[in-house]
């Protein structure tokens, strides 16, 4: 196994990776071990990994492997992950809210990451993945493991989450 | 209060650049006659922008990151210390040269998502123009005074293209200057900045190339920075690009 090769993949993704798991985690020491577990279980792994498969997927699936197999990450999974794909998109758009407050909300960067806060792990990380790391449906898949039709449907149960989050919101200003 | 039913999984899809040629022609048809749907698509973007934010909200220590790479990098005793030193500087060297390229690459990917945003944001607008106009001797001046430089538009009577309008927009936080042309069913954005502050953050096209389905192209003169992008042909992008390259010779 080539040390320094893995380092030359896996060092330029380290700040990507700690604000990622900062997100998962919410907690900075908590991320601090999850990126560093992560780095040791990518550098064990790194044998198994195939030249010239995408690194950054890679790595963001270990990270996202290792968060679930630790306390907070298992303490998510009960809950959050539990039958994801079997909620109802109509729950959510309920209440969601219109371009018009959309606008108006977003003029806060901090609304926004509020809003991403209070979503359920499940679709804070997909909606980072797709928004923030800017990964294609496809990077996505690979990073969660999941098929593509998968991803299309949590990202959009995601978005209408994160939209109903920024109406709810605001709903409670106005009052 | 969603009374269109057109699928809002697609119009997600077409803003990620995830959808077909053919996916995106018929979103795109939808937006021109739809206000409710152009409204949503306007939401979206914005909200994207705001959470793309989130890519960088928290940064890592020095300390850390010194913590995970001396982890990382080998420390294999009875190494002979002048091949340790060798190696160590060398993949150094490496590492330094991919993090520059990686954050060239991703602020080039961003700068380029931002043009591709602004010309998406306008097709959604209902009133995308701010000075409306099929004449040039109209829409150049009306830019003078309310952008830090001039350019030129060629004459578009008898080609196909159209000048439809034109806005202050903001690219990479410096005002720039967007001008509309229709080309058949299409519309095709051409943005015009200052050079001196996207010349590190926007490689040149050297022709036309294709990026998160649409068709660009952007070059550099006399201190200025153009860019052309839309859907419509290749060919069309490229004859506009041309047009107005030598308008501004």
């Amino acid at each position: 196994m080539d040390r320094a090769f893995f380092e030359q993949l896996a060092m330029p993704l380290f700040d990507q990776l700690y604000n990622h798991a900062c997100w998962l985690t919410g907690d900075r020491a908590d991320a601090k071990d999850l990126v560093q577990e992560a780095y040791a279980k990518a550098l064990k792994g790194f044998g198994g990994f195939k030249e010239g498969t995408n690194m950054r997927a890679w790595m963001f699936r270990i990270l996202r492997n290792t968060f679930l197999t630790s306390r907070s990450g298992l303490a998510a999974k009960n809950t959050d992950f539990l039958e994801d794909e079997d909620a109802r998109p109509g729950e959510l758009i309920s209440h969601d809210a219109t371009p018009e407050q959309i606008l108006l909300r977003t003029e806060s960067e901090q609304a926004v990451f509020a809003a991403l806060e209070s979503l359920p792990v499940a679709y804070r990380e997909i909606i980072l993945l797709c928004e923030a790391e800017e990964m294609s449906y496809r990077e996505i898949a690979e990073v969660l493991d999941v098929p593509i039709g998968t991803v299309m449907s949590r990202l959009s149960r995601a978005r209408a989450g994160l939209r109903a989050a920024l109406g709810a919101d605001l709903k409670q200003e106005v009052r | 209060m969603m009374s269109c039913d057109f699928d809002r999984a697609a119009l997600a899809a077409y803003l990620d650049g995830e959808s077909s040629p053919e996916q995106s022609a018929a979103a795109q048809q939808h937006l021109r006659t739809c206000t409710e749907c152009a409204a949503e698509i306007a939401a979206m973007v914005r909200l994207r922008r705001q959470t793309r934010a989130a890519g960088s909200r928290f940064k890592p220590t020095a300390d850390f990151r010194r913590k995970v790479q001396a982890q990382v990098v080998s420390r294999r005793p009875g190494f002979p210390a002048m091949r340790f030193a060798t190696a160590a500087a060398l993949s150094l060297a490496a590492l330094i040269l991919v993090i520059v390229w990686a954050r060239q690459d991703a602020t080039q990917a961003d700068t380029f998502r931002e043009v591709a945003d602004l010309h998406v944001s306008d097709l959604a607008s209902a009133n995308p123009y701010d000075v409306v106009s099929s004449d040039r001797h109209t829409v150049k001046p009306w830019f003078q005074g309310r952008i830090p430089f001039a350019f030129n538009l060629p004459e578009f009577a008898g080609t196909e293209f159209v000048l439809l309008g034109g806005r202050i927009v903001s690219l990479h936080q410096q005002p720039a200057a967007q001008v509309i042309v229709g080309v058949g069913q299409h519309k095709i954005s051409v943005l015009v900045a200052q050079e001196s502050v996207l010349r590190t953050v926007f490689p040149l096209s050297h022709g036309v190339v294709v990026r998160d389905s649409f068709n660009v192209e952007t070059w550099a003169n006399h201190g200025l920075r153009f860019f052309v992008i839309g859907d419509a042909d290749k060919a069309e992008v490229q004859k506009l690009a041309l047009a107005l390259s030598n308008a501004n010779q």
